[in-house]
């Protein structure tokens, strides 16, 4: 799993997959995965709602393109686990996991996908441009482009003096962009306080990472670069917990950036509208699906009853039913403030 | 240069096809005809390209001339260069024109440049196609037009067609062509049947061997009150207003310039000379743009052509906004066209 020692090596008994975790934590776990999901299945449902007759990709309380992280969630919540709201995170076209973890607004998040007034960029970004000043988040439409952003945000922690630090989030395919490449190689230099992660669903929209990728791992690539990478399978979430609790700690007391890749799986298709004809893998992939999994094994370790899931669940419903809701009473934007905002 | 005397409009027995589908069939038939010409991008082999650019031809020409890149455009985009400078015939995909800035060394320093850096001596026969162009609320990284872009940095053509015959055509051209040639696809003109449709993305196309020349423009509709120059889906929305105002009494000739570079001024000379007015419409961003170019073409041959000042309707220099009412505010459609085109016949 390891490609190279990070800076922190693992216990004996962390390395087995967190098996120590307290159970507080893997409840947290459990939880932010299925408040993600709750989301993005509500999103989903929202998304296709008025889409018809057919399909027509402008239409609907959600028009545009969208990405949804279904089967991601173990990296954000694995990830975001360590951070707090004075740390940055700079995600994806897939951004709502990473959002959602990092405790963006879900309100206001949900205002911005439905392009209304009271989103965090007033309507004018949408789903692959979230920008929220209060948790540091961020994404990006352009593959790979978030990450020489992160390092700045990274660098200005360090020059402020605070301990705080830059995640920045690319899929696997944008590990093939020069972005990526000139980040890792600048951070590492600089000794930035960052943690790269890398999100291998095995996809780059209809590109398989063997047919686009050099290497069978883009933890080896942190080693061109001089700084620890690690790979996570399984799409666990509680090995992504251990591995960013060293690459978050090692950032912190100032030690430099690592490389996380985690294996996870795409669930559902590259975008909605996306038919997927291309992918050999779906006929498996819901068994594969990291949240019943998890709820099972915390089940069988006893930190999870029936009672504990419902709760979980319908706090989840809850929280993204008010947040769809609010999102739908917040006003149109005004067309004539439609050149709004371009300078300060 | 010169004015398009020509009639480019297919003959009645062409079948009708989507734009795509007319790009795709220019494609195979050059893929056929010169084994030197291979396509190279992100999706295009078993996706069939995002916007359908390529369907079909990983089928029929295999993996070796229809080839899925990884996402690193700086790469592929310099690969198509080096390949054509050794006498092959790549075409380029870059999925959307919004992602130039990734690549944008590659293509303005690189590709547009090695000829006259060369003093002539070294061609880049190659094309760069891409899709530009919004109105389906993808946000300002996946909305933009940039033509004008393109157009303002000297050494590639760039071509923007507007209808199913002449993607075809102009297709063919720019593969033949031995410069750079940018050819830039509309989403909303290609026919895709998850968009909104567009009655004119399927239309007629001539069968087999059809070349439409570049740099040359096109009277889409004549008329004699006033001259809408356009290019591309904007050339859609100005026949629509054509055809309402007609009812009016205001008889509009629509141009459509199919190509930035090189840029008809003849054509739009002549049309200006005729009607006396001018409206430009361009999705791209207003200022340093195509618009102004159009309006200087006029300026500098002779201002007295224009009975009235010219209008233009273009993209406020704002980035395209995600709301739908936001940016359908901002995007030249139908009713910001008909109301310059008012304007400017009143006086
Ligand atoms: C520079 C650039 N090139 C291409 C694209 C189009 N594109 C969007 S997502 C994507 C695939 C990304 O794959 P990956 O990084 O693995 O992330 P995933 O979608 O699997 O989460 C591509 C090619 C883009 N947005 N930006």
């Amino acid at each position: 799993m390891t490609t190279q020692a990070a800076a922190q090596p693992a216990t004996p008994q962390q390395a087995g997959g967190g098996t120590g975790l307290d159970p507080a934590v893997r409840l947290d776990l459990y939880e932010t995965m299925v408040l993600s999901r709750t989301y993005e299945e509500a999103i989903l449902r929202e998304y296709h709602a008025d889409k018809g007759p057919g399909f027509d990709i402008g239409k609907g309380l959600i028009p545009g393109e969208m990405h949804l992280s279904a089967g991601q969630e173990p990296v954000a919540a694995g990830v975001c686990a360590h951070l707090t709201t004075d740390d940055a995170v700079t995600a994806t076209h897939r951004p709502h996991h990473f959002a959602v973890a990092h405790g963006v607004d879900l309100r206001r998040m949900t205002a911005e996908i439905f392009g209304r007034e009271d989103g965090l960029g007033r309507g004018r970004g949408g789903h692959m441009h979230l920008f929220d000043p209060d948790t540091h988040f961020s994404c990006s439409g352009i593959i790979a482009e978030g990450y020489p952003p992160a390092l700045g945000q990274a660098f200005a922690f360090h020059r402020q003096g605070t301990d705080r630090i830059a995640v920045a989030v690319t899929g696997e395919g944008a590990a093939n962009q020069g972005a990526f490449h000139e980040s890792l190689n600048l951070a590492a230099r600089w000794s930035l306080p960052v943690v790269f992660v890398v999100e291998d669903n095995d996809w780059g929209i209809s590109v398989p990472r063997t047919a686009s990728t050099s290497v069978a791992s883009n933890a080896d690539r942190a080693a061109a670069y001089g700084i620890p990478g690690e790979r996570i399978e399984g799409n666990d979430v509680e090995g992504v917990y251990d591995a960013a609790r060293r690459a978050v700690a090692r950032a912190r007391a100032g030690e430099g950036p690592s490389l996380i890749e985690v294996h996870t799986l795409r669930l559902w298709g590259h975008f909605e509208g996306d038919a997927q004809g291309y992918r050999l893998d779906l006929e498996d992939a819901p068994s594969h699906d990291p949240i019943p999994r998890y709820e099972t094994r915390l089940r069988e370790a006893g930190v999870l009853d029936d009672e504990t899931v419902t709760r979980i669940r319908s706090a989840a419903s809850e929280r993204t039913e008010d947040a769809i809701a609010f999102a739908k009473n917040s006003p149109v934007p005004d067309p004539a403030s439609a050149t709004s905002y371009v300078f300060a | 240069m010169t004015i398009t005397e020509t009639p480019t409009t297919p003959t009645p027995h062409s079948r009708r096809l989507t734009t795509s589908k007319a790009i795709v069939e220019a494609i195979a038939f050059e893929m056929e005809r010169d084994p030197s010409v291979f396509y190279l991008g992100e999706d295009v082999g078993s996706y069939g390209g995002i916007f359908g650019s390529t369907g079909g031809l990983l089928d029929r020409f295999g993996k070796d001339r229809v080839i899925d890149t990884p996402i690193s455009e700086t790469a592929f985009i310099g690969l198509g260069i080096g390949a054509a400078v050794e006498g092959m015939r790549p075409i380029v995909e870059l999925m959307f024109a919004d992602f130039m800035g990734v690549c944008l060394d590659q293509i303005y320093n690189h590709m547009a440049k090695i000829h006259f850096e060369s003093g002539g001596n070294v061609k880049v026969p190659m094309v760069l196609t891409m899709a530009a162009g919004g109105g389906y609320s993808d946000g300002a990284q996946h909305s933009q037009c940039l033509w004008g872009t393109f157009a303002h940095l000297p050494g590639m053509k760039v071509v923007v067609p507007s209808s199913p015959a002449d993607a075809k055509g102009l297709m063919t051209a720019a593969i033949r062509d031995d410069n750079p040639v940018v050819y830039l696809f509309h989403k909303g003109v290609m026919g895709l049947p998850w968009m909104a449709k567009n009655p004119r993305s399927n239309d007629a196309v001539p069968d087999g061997d059809y070349e439409t020349p570049i740099g040359k423009a096109n009277v889409v509709r004549s008329g004699s009150d006033v001259t809408v120059v356009t290019i591309s889906l904007s050339v859609h929305h100005a026949l629509d207003v054509a055809e309402r105002l007609a009812d009016d009494g205001i008889d509009v000739e629509v141009l459509d310039l199919r190509s930035l570079v090189p840029l008809d001024r003849e054509a739009i000379l002549a049309s200006v000379a005729k009607t006396g007015r001018l409206v430009v419409v361009d999705e791209d961003y207003l200022s340093f743009g195509m618009s102004g170019e159009v309006v200087a073409t006029i300026a500098e041959h002779d201002p007295t052509l224009l009975k009235r000042p010219a209008e233009r309707v273009a993209v406020p220099d704002v980035p395209i906004p995600y709301a739908h009412a936001l940016e359908y505010a901002v995007l030249p459609r139908q009713d910001r066209i008909e109301a310059a085109v008012r304007r400017v016949v009143a006086g």
